[in-house]
């Protein structure tokens, strides 16, 4: 390709006006346009993908070799699960001085009452920053991919959610809130019992998909749009990266912080647990809803 | 509780291979969100409900409408197609 159509085609693409068919040949028909069934506009009939005496004889392995590749993989993670030690046995690899110290003196030093809440985000934070970067990049890379489609057919899908089921509209008057709080309760809670930033994300994310689906987005863009996403999640994963840095450089500096653990088993211990479970939850219930958003009508 | 276990257990290898071997995308999925839940329970026998939150949440929720959605856009495209050619 020259530089030039490649300057062109990079244009056409950002301002979502690329055509993928156009890349097509002329005569190119869809060998499975016509395998929607119209009365069942859901059922797909089985369609025969095969073209006339394209690579037959590959095609005709590939289950064979599907097959003899999957035993293998099985039978290798069966050996693998044998031979791991017995569970709760007292002699297995994982019974060492980190586990040790993790369980006797977890809850002195982090305040956390969740002894796993306390190592994902206080020993072993870096980690988890880690991860929030990479869920904020595979975000960021949807959004590439998607956001160029600007409101592809949106106007009808639009009026489709204004007419949705009356039965799913009460339902999820009543269930929003609920999950919602739901949501909340297990971030807050992240350091006293199961949960944490990220199951709670996902929940309050899950609440706010079915209030999409129910009642359209209209809604909801009042408060969360594009913009109002960029600077929550941008806040929440600096905060992060600032607060872990500076407990990191108190910590390897031997100085005094200002987080304290605190008493465990308060809403308000646990030294930087909470913020940064806060943090998380933000970040994972925005992108939660953004991915929705954007499958949906190319937006958020 | 062994029973349920069991129960479970084989109710989630019989999910798993169905899944597989389901012709209509859109069965496959919903098997899918059924292999999800019945996870979940597993997990919380395990003792790991930190887990079982997130299995529900993401596993049978979210990711489930992002791939029902990706079957739908599938089939508009496929649509448009369609009418196209009339």
């Amino acid at each position: 390709m020259k530089k030039s159509n490649f300057l062109a085609w990079l244009k056409s693409w950002d301002a979502g006006e690329f055509d993928f068919t156009a890349a097509l040949p002329k005569d190119y028909t869809d060998p499975n346009a016509n395998a929607g069934n119209q009365d069942h506009p859901w059922k797909l009939e089985p369609v025969n993908r095969l073209e006339e005496g394209e690579l037959r004889s590959f095609r005709k392995s590939y289950p064979f070799f599907a097959v003899v590749l999957c035993g293998i993989m099985i039978s290798f993670l069966l050996l693998t699960v044998a031979n791991l030690p017995t569970y709760g046995s007292a002699d297995s690899p994982a019974h060492n001085e980190v586990m040790e110290r993790y369980v006797e003196k977890g809850m002195e030093e982090t305040g956390a009452v969740n002894v796993v809440a306390g190592v994902i985000l206080d020993y072993r934070a870096f980690d988890t920053l880690g991860e929030s970067h990479v869920l904020y990049t595979a975000a960021t890379a949807v959004f590439i991919l998607l956001l160029s489609l600007k409101g592809a057919g949106e106007p009808e899908q639009e009026k489709r959610i204004m007419q949705s089921d009356p039965l799913l509209k009460s339902t999820a008057r009543i269930i929003v809130p609920l999950v919602i709080v739901y949501g909340i309760y297990v971030i807050f809670n992240g350091h006293l019992g199961p949960g944490g930033g990220f199951s709670g994300g996902a929940v309050i994310g899950g609440g706010l998909i079915l209030y999409a689906i129910a009642f359209g987005f209209e809604p909801l863009d009042k408060f969360l749009n594009l913009k109002v996403y960029r600077i929550v999640v941008l806040c929440a994963l600096c905060f992060y990266s600032f607060a872990k840095c500076y407990s990191f450089f108190c910590g390897a500096n031997h100085l005094e912080t200002i987080f304290s653990p605190g008493t465990p088993g308060m809403i308000f211990s646990a030294g930087l647990i909470l913020p940064l479970n806060m943090a998380v939850g933000i970040v994972v219930a925005c992108t939660m809803y953004g991915f929705y958003s954007i499958f949906q009508r190319g937006r958020i | 509780m062994d029973v349920i276990e069991l129960m479970l257990l084989l109710l989630l290898l019989v999910c798993g291979i169905a899944t597989c071997l389901s012709r209509n995308l859109l069965v496959s999925l919903v098997i899918f969100m059924a292999y999800s839940v019945m996870m979940s329970i597993v997990w919380v026998l395990l003792e790991a409900p930190d887990l079982a939150i997130t299995e529900a949440a993401v596993g049978a929720g979210v990711s489930s409408v992002l791939l029902f959605l990706t079957l739908k856009k599938i089939r508009d495209i496929r649509k448009k197609v369609q009418d196209e050619k009339k």
